[in-house]
């Protein structure tokens, strides 16, 4: 097991996580999938249908900040340092999760909680592809 | 305004929760997606510790929501409504996984990366970002047609 295996703050962070899913749920009758969220803040939505998905999608990095400022969390150890990689990986996820229509938070955490097979279904190939994805990158090319 | 404050503390709940767990690091993530490395003992299985504490608390709280008409602050539960499992969703899902591992960054970890600002991080955001209007344009598109 890598030295880097951190369980608690893990599970803590995923308790947190979906507390905030199950509030937008439970509250606003809203799926917390940040694609979704995030794809609709920018097309088809208008007016307070586009605020409480901007609003929400700003309190991502401060309330990421906000625990790295108070000491709670570890800074990223490594930001993506090859800068074309960064770019085709954000088009990839862009144009992949749009399509698949969710990612880690709509299929991963609220739509295995619906017990939705089509998530269910999307979670195992997103993360098969990840793996795949890692295995040719790391060990096949040697990144 | 509730709806808007709600929005604006689950945001913040779930950034948070992003930085506790140490998904808004990308070494983490593709340690997790690195499974060669369970055999060599480098593995490193935090990310499906998140997935279990955040379905430790949705199962319960969608299954509370099966038995409820209608959310607590707004008029009906958003359900989704696809349920088919076609072409497009396994297309779709395989290209947002691999180029979740070519990075490390799935869209909410990547937002509350920005907490930082490397530039890394910022391109990967811009590029996801016109990613998902590039799909957004050519699904109008192929409607239309």
């Amino acid at each position: 097991m890598s030295a880097n295996f951190t369980p608690v703050s893990a599970l803590i962070g995923g308790l947190m996580i979906g507390g905030a899913a199950s509030l937008l749920w439970l509250a606003l009758g809203r799926i917390a999938g940040i694609s979704g969220i995030l794809g609709r803040a920018m097309q088809g939505s208008e007016g307070v249908e586009r605020l409480w998905r901007i609003l929400f999608l700003v309190g991502l990095p401060a309330g990421a900040g906000l625990v790295y400022f108070l000491g709670w969390s570890a800074a990223p150890s490594a930001p993506p340092t090859q800068l074309g990689l960064a770019v085709v990986g954000g088009l990839l996820v862009g144009v992949g999760t749009r399509l698949g229509s969710g990612c880690t938070s709509g299929h991963g955490i609220c739509g295995l909680a619906r017990l939705s097979p089509r998530s269910l279904a999307a979670t195992l190939v997103f993360m098969a592809g990840g793996m795949a994805s890692v295995f040719v990158m790391r060990h096949l090319i040697g990144l | 305004m509730r709806l808007s404050l709600i929005a604006l503390a689950a945001g913040l709940l779930f950034g948070a929760g992003l930085a506790i767990s140490g998904m808004y690091d990308p070494a983490k993530v593709l340690g997790f997606l690195d499974i060669a490395a369970i055999a060599s003992g480098g593995w490193d299985p935090s990310l499906a510790f998140v997935m279990a504490g955040g379905l430790a608390v949705t199962v319960p709280a969608f299954s509370l929501a099966r038995r409820r008409a209608q959310p607590i602050a707004a008029p009906q539960f958003q359900t989704p409504t696809a349920t088919a499992i076609d072409g497009r969703l396994m297309v779709g899902a395989l290209v947002f996984g691999i180029g979740w591992g070519l990075v490390g960054y799935c869209p909410g970890p990547a937002l509350a990366a920005l907490a930082f600002g490397s530039t890394g991080t910022i391109l990967f955001v811009l590029a996801m970002m016109a990613g998902m209007v590039l799909e957004g344009m050519a699904n109008k598109q192929l409607a239309s047609a």
